[in-house]
């Protein structure tokens, strides 16, 4: 990997990671009024699989989406504005957190139903075959998704018709304040992809390198026409599952387990190796942090200053 | 409604050729469903489609509805138009969240920056013992969803233009058919053509009671019609066609003229579209109304599959002329009621639509 390269997967994590501690912070203020799933901990997988894709590669994300939505080129203002509920919006105000879209870019959608956007991304896969497209489908999920049936419908469907889509299980080990061991018996999740007849890989999530080299080589394999490609990567999830706080208080994990959980910070993680080969990297992060202020302060403002929708726009688009 | 010398199709032809002439049109329709390519065919209307149009264009599925519904709205969503077929529409119970979460929310909650072109047919069963999960007919819980169309042809000439017409709407569109509505013919035209899926249509004339009949019940409310006013009782006889959205202007027209008004629906009672259609138009024509509007409709209690039971399930002819009279204020003994009965009731086996119809149910 060039040092561009490598400063350029930083950037994008470090970008994410402001810009939702901005958010978390402005939450208080009781205007952004939605629910909102913060992903901070778990940046390296959006940005490490979201490197090697195109922008005609379509991404679909889930109830927490802002990284992936972020990481594949969604607009920022649009993004902010959604969660104040403004025209403006990437929804108009229809969607908040949990709906985020950005077709220029190629999120086609993110939702908050688990398992929902599993099957449309195989959809989007297999329009891509029938209509002779050269791109592949990307979608994100947790490992609460290996408990839905059409986490397993869209698998076998994926695997019979060799479509170029690639799965991405994020494993933060709870939906919501449930262990994985309370849900799934012991076993490994990407054994089971590997069941349903598919490539499979599994790697650390916090290591964005990682992630981008086992994602590289998958999307490489389902271009080519080696049918689907499943991920799971593990990570950490360090807020409280909806909403902007730390939750430590809830003693539903141990302090321990905390403690090793920040401390495989991805972003601390990457800087402190390329540190290694570029003592200069923390003028670098300087730079970027400053780059990141303005555009988060720009977006709060485009946000801020933009039109709200009526209850009149609410009764209209129902249909096409 | 024949007219000798024009082609007469059955309601299966029928949307058999819609499919076919809808596929030959756009190269982006396509067709998935358990059975579609097989030997049966989803009784016959699914025939020498994957001769015609190929492997890549006409499939079969895993049984998997949630799964395959996202995954025809994924394709959907990204240029295609599936079309795609459950044999009853028990089966499609399995695929709610797909269908109320995102094939009929995508457009609105997205701000319209996409839409779902898709079209999902269902079969409702009814007859030989189909049972408690073969022949439901859940119009009403599709139809409570915004987003989604559901329509319920009852004429084949309505189920080729309104099926041409589903397949180019950019919305999702529930396609109800009534699997006893296969078989009976109707003139259709060779060449395309489209019908509104927003529109009711007045088949019947009649001034003293109107009837709003879904799907099938619009078959056994036009025999009523026609034996009622050969004994001088106008029945005006309008075919929903749509059940989202509900064409209530066509009725409340009526039952201005009429002032009574029976709703026969193929649905369980209560929570129905036939309950949906009284209510607006209580609300809307309360003035012209002379009489408490009626339901004919299946009895809430699951559909028994021994005939023994099922016998007195369903709604006749004659169920809908009893109701028709009662709502005219007219007794039995004001009209000739023996001849009205050996014109409507039907002989047993009741379980089967005619004598000459040996299945597949």
């Amino acid at each position: 990997m060039t040092p561009t390269n490598s400063l350029a997967l930083l950037q994008a994590m470090l970008r994410i990671r402001r810009i939702e501690e901005a958010l978390a912070v402005r939450y208080a203020e009781q205007e952004m009024r939605c629910p909102m799933h913060l992903c901070i901990g778990q940046e390296a997988i959006a940005v490490g699989v979201c490197a090697g894709l195109s922008v005609k590669d379509v991404v679909f994300g889930n109830h927490r989406a802002h990284g992936h939505y972020l990481a594949k080129g969604g607009s920022l203002n649009a993004l902010v504005a959604e969660l104040y509920g403004c025209s403006t919006g990437c929804c108009g105000g229809r969607g908040g957190s949990m709906h985020l879209i950005d077709l220029e870019a190629g999120f086609l959608g993110s939702t908050p139903i688990v398992g929902g956007t599993v099957p449309l991304a195989v959809g989007a896969a297999w329009a891509a075959v029938l209509k002779n497209e050269n791109r592949v489908s990307v979608v994100f999920f947790g490992d609460g998704c290996f408990e839905e049936g059409v986490m397993h419908e869209s698998l076998n469907f994926a695997a019979l018709h060799r479509l170029p889509i690639i799965f991405i299980c994020e494993n933060n080990e709870f939906s919501v304040y449930t262990h994985l061991s309370e849900r799934q018996p012991q076993r490994l999740i990407y054994r089971l992809a590997e069941a349903h007849g598919m490539t499979s890989y599994t790697g650390d999530g916090n290591d964005v390198e990682e992630v981008l080299a086992i994602a590289d080589r998958a999307v490489g394999l389902a271009r080519q026409g080696n049918g689907p490609q499943f991920i799971e990567l593990h990570t950490y999830r360090w807020r409280e599952h909806c909403g902007p706080n730390f939750d430590d208080d809830l003693n539903y994990r141990s302090e321990a387990e905390i403690e090793n959980g920040l401390k495989d910070c991805p972003i601390v993680r990457f800087t402190a190796k390329l540190k290694q080969s570029m003592p200069t990297i923390g003028a670098e992060v300087e730079r970027f942090e400053a780059e990141i202020r303005e555009e988060i302060a720009t977006a709060f403002d485009f946000a801020l200053s933009s039109p709200k929708p009526s209850s009149e726009d609410a009764r209209t688009g129902i249909y096409a | 409604m024949l007219d000798s010398g024009k082609r007469t199709l059955s309601y299966a032809q029928a949307v058999r050729e819609g499919m076919d002439q809808a596929m030959e049109r756009d190269p982006n329709v396509i067709v998935i469903g358990e059975g579609v390519p097989d030997p049966k065919m989803i009784f016959n209307t699914t025939a020498g489609l994957r001769e015609k149009y190929g492997a890549k264009r006409v499939f079969d599925m895993p049984l998997a509805e949630n799964g395959v519904t996202g995954i025809c709205i994924g394709a959907a969503l990204s240029g295609m138009r599936p079309v795609m077929v459950h044999q009853r529409i028990d089966f499609a119970l399995l695929a709610m969240d797909q269908l109320v979460n995102n094939a009929a929310k995508w457009h609105y909650m997205f701000d319209g920056k996409a839409s779902v072109p898709l079209v999902i047919r269902m079969i409702v069963g009814r007859g030989w013992g189909q049972g408690p999960q073969h022949s439901q007919s859940l119009q009403s819980i599709f139809a409570q969803v915004p987003g989604l169309k559901v329509v319920m042809p009852a004429t084949a000439y309505d189920a080729k233009g309104m099926l041409m017409a589903a397949i180019e709407d950019d919305n999702p569109v529930i396609f109800i058919e009534h699997r006893w509505l296969h078989h009976v013919t109707d003139v259709v035209p060779e060449e395309e053509y489209r019908v509104p899926l927003d529109r009711a249509k007045v088949l019947h004339r009649g001034n003293d009671v109107t009837v709003a009949a879904f799907s099938h019940m619009t078959m056994e409310a036009l025999q009523a019609a026609r034996a009622l006013g050969s004994q001088s009782v106008g029945v005006e006889v309008i075919d929903m066609r749509s059940v989202r959205p509900l064409d209530v202007g066509t009725v409340a027209e009526s039952v201005r003229k009429t002032g009574r008004l029976l709703v026969a629906d193929t649905a369980f009672k209560t929570g129905s579209i036939a309950a949906e259609l009284i209510s607006q138009i209580a609300e809307r024509e309360f003035a012209s109304l002379k009489s408490a509007p009626k339901r004919v409709a299946s009895p809430d209690h699951p559909t028994p599959t021994s005939h023994f039971m099922a016998d007195e399930y369903y709604p006749e002819p004659i169920t809908i002329a009893d109701a028709v009279l009662e709502l005219a204020g007219i007794e039995q003994n004001g009209i000739d009621y023996p001849r009205l009965q050996r014109e409507l009731c039907r002989d047993r086996p009741l379980d089967i639509p005619n004598r000459n119809f040996s299945g597949p149910f």
